[in-house]
């Protein structure tokens, strides 16, 4: 069955100052369904955003996605166009929405031009028809009063208001998949709620794929069907969203979630994992979280593919060889 | 409102601005109607007894040493100098958009290619190209005029939007333009182009400025606006022969020179500020 976006073995490389590569993204590998939504979480620097970017081939240069990746989306494999059929993709097929509403916008157009603008990069229509959609696309996202916000400039709305349009630009080319990468991360919290909520409804009116990218545990649960650890540029451990959230598996995954507050069951302190993330170029050999890992052992000084533990649930840890046996 | 429209707002209110654009605005109305309502700039009413005469209620700048009407004149050459600086900006501003926008944007070999020429093109002193090509042309045509001085007037415009589309193409929004499918062409002009308008309108307005005094040094030398078309530095050119008979003839050009480059200074100035207060 072919799948709205599959990833293989996403590797990308950056050349560092004395003639070297480092790998923040290396050998990511998933897959993403109509009607779904993937979580892809982790630490800030861990390659999520970097994944998200190299599906539309946006990698900043000097960096590259490395021969052996793949990235297919549905039958078209993006690494493999250049210049239109690749611009035609973009907006079209994948839609992002970006984290900060702040500078996401331009500032020197109104917003009903900047949804406009995605309506007419991919469809020939009439401006006029263009500002009818950009009208209906804002009555989607749920902003009140569509009509006068339409000429409205970015500097006259709140973040939450922006971020409805980025949304609404994201949609404005009907794409497929809907990449969010962190939507509610520079919004307040009861924003954050209702951004999500508007994500949710229009993955269901439209069938659309959602990958969502955030460093926040809190906001997949109940929203993702699966989700995605990510740690120093790889998948760490993959499960569906409740059996993730029942029985996390991986020591970083566990970490993560010794690391959210708990609102039932007994007050105890929090326990954050030591030290930070390296950064690419600083992982150690062997498996990337040994250093921080409290259960590293010996068999940890060797890279741990990802290994099952349970239906449908892998981890990339050696441990899940020994709680099999 | 704008971006832009809030910065001419701004500057606006600054009394520079205000002054300068007052200013400006009153030289542009009298260039335009002073030569309809003024006598012909070329007459000469009489031969002999109104040559070099003072300043008086028929002739308020008095008369030059053709007799003719220096208010006329200095109206008459002020449609032209303006007209002169206003295309040649408008050309220069243009071609260093454009370049600017080009390389900022796709970077690599374009970049290279085209900075090295504006380095090149800096190097050559623009008054002595322009003086060795008005040398060998004589009698050159205004148009002709207009196009040497705005050829050779971008570059330094043309690194400044270089420059600001550098930073400009890591904003948020422009990578938000790419991930919708937006082509390079419309980046380029769509989102670039608008957020250099207010730096472009600074340099424009500087620039005026400076056509303005290097076409006055250039007909001053005779290589400019030929006569009998009247142009403000070929009236001093003309006034140096007559300084102590008729000062008048000399004095009020010079003056139009000075107030008009001035009041373009000061808007330019005030607009400085106002597209990038922190600057201030």
């Amino acid at each position: 069955m072919t799948h709205a976006l599959q990833v293989e073995n996403l590797r990308v490389s950056f050349p560092t100052g004395d003639g070297g590569l480092v790998y923040p993204v290396d050998g990511v590998s998933f897959t993403l369904d109509r009607g779904r939504t993937l979580a892809l979480v982790g630490e800030s620097g861990c390659g999520k955003s970097l994944t998200s970017l190299a599906l539309l081939r946006l990698i900043p240069s000097p960096g590259r996605i490395e021969n052996g990746s793949t990235i297919l989306l549905g039958d078209t494999d993006v690494l493999s166009l250049r210049g239109e059929p690749l611009r035609k993709i973009r907006g079209r097929r994948i839609g992002m929405v970006f984290q900060d509403p702040m500078t996401s916008l331009n500032p020197v157009f109104t917003v009903g031009d900047q949804i406009a603008e995605g309506v007419r990069a991919h469809f020939d229509v009439s401006r006029a028809e263009a500002r009818r959609r950009a009208l209906m696309l804002l009555q989607e996202v749920g902003i009140p009063d569509p009509a006068a916000r339409l000429d409205a400039y970015p500097h006259q709305l709140s973040g939450g208001m922006r971020q409805r349009v980025m949304i609404a630009i994201a949609l404005s080319a009907e794409p497929e998949i809907l990449v969010a990468d962190e939507p509610t991360t520079a919004l307040d919290v009861t924003v954050q709620a209702q951004i999500l909520e508007v994500l949710d409804r229009l993955r269901d009116r439209h069938g659309m794929a959602v990958l969502l990218i955030t460093h926040d545990l809190g906001i997949v649960a109940g929203r993702a069907d699966r989700v995605a650890v990510m740690y120093a540029g790889q998948i760490v451990e993959e499960a569906p969203t409740e059996r993730l959230f029942a029985s996390p598996s991986h020591p970083y995954t566990q970490g993560l979630f010794a690391s959210i507050p708990r609102i039932r069951g007994p007050i105890g302190r929090l326990s954050p994992i030591g030290g930070s993330v390296p950064a690419p170029g600083a992982w150690p050999s062997g498996c990337r979280f040994r250093p921080r890992c409290p259960r590293a052992f010996e068999k940890s000084e060797t890279m741990p593919p990802l290994l099952p533990v349970g239906p449908d649930h892998r981890m990339r840890c050696w441990l899940a060889e020994r709680e099999r046996a | 409102m704008s971006p832009l429209r809030h910065a001419l707002a701004r500057a606006w209110r600054d009394p520079r601005g205000r002054a300068g654009a007052l200013i400006l605005a009153a030289v542009t109305l009298g260039a335009m109607i002073g030569p309809h309502l003024l006598p012909d700039p070329l007459a000469q009413p009489c031969v002999l007894t109104c040559r070099d005469l003072g300043p008086s209620l028929e002739h308020p700048f008095g008369t030059d040493d053709l007799s003719r009407d220096v208010l006329a004149r200095v109206a008459t050459g002020g449609r032209i100098s303006l007209g002169v600086a206003l295309l040649a900006v408008a050309l220069s501003v243009t071609l260093g958009a454009v370049t600017g926008l080009v390389a900022g944007y796709l970077g690599g070999a374009v970049d290279t290619m085209l900075m090295r020429l504006v380095d090149a093109a800096l190097a050559i002193p623009r008054l002595f190209l322009l003086l060795l090509v008005l040398a060998v042309w004589e009698q050159v045509p205004v148009l002709v005029l207009v196009l040497l001085i705005g050829a050779t007037g971008w570059f330094g415009t043309g690194r400044l939007v270089r420059g600001e589309v550098l930073r400009l193409r890591e904003e948020a929004y422009v990578r938000a333009a790419e991930a919708l499918g937006a082509s390079r062409r419309r980046i380029i002009f769509r989102h670039l182009l608008p957020n250099t308008a207010g730096p472009l309108l600074v340099a424009a307005t500087l620039g005026v400025g400076d056509v303005i005094l290097l076409e006055a040094g250039l007909s001053f030398l005779g290589l400019g606006v030929q006569p009998p078309t009247p142009s403000w530095g070929g009236m001093i050119l003309d006034a140096k022969a007559v300084l102590v008979a008729a000062p008048w003839a000399g004095i009020f050009p010079g003056l139009a020179i000075v107030i008009t480059v001035l009041a373009a200074n000061l808007f330019g100035d005030a607009l400085r500020d106002a597209v990038d207060p922190r600057g201030a």
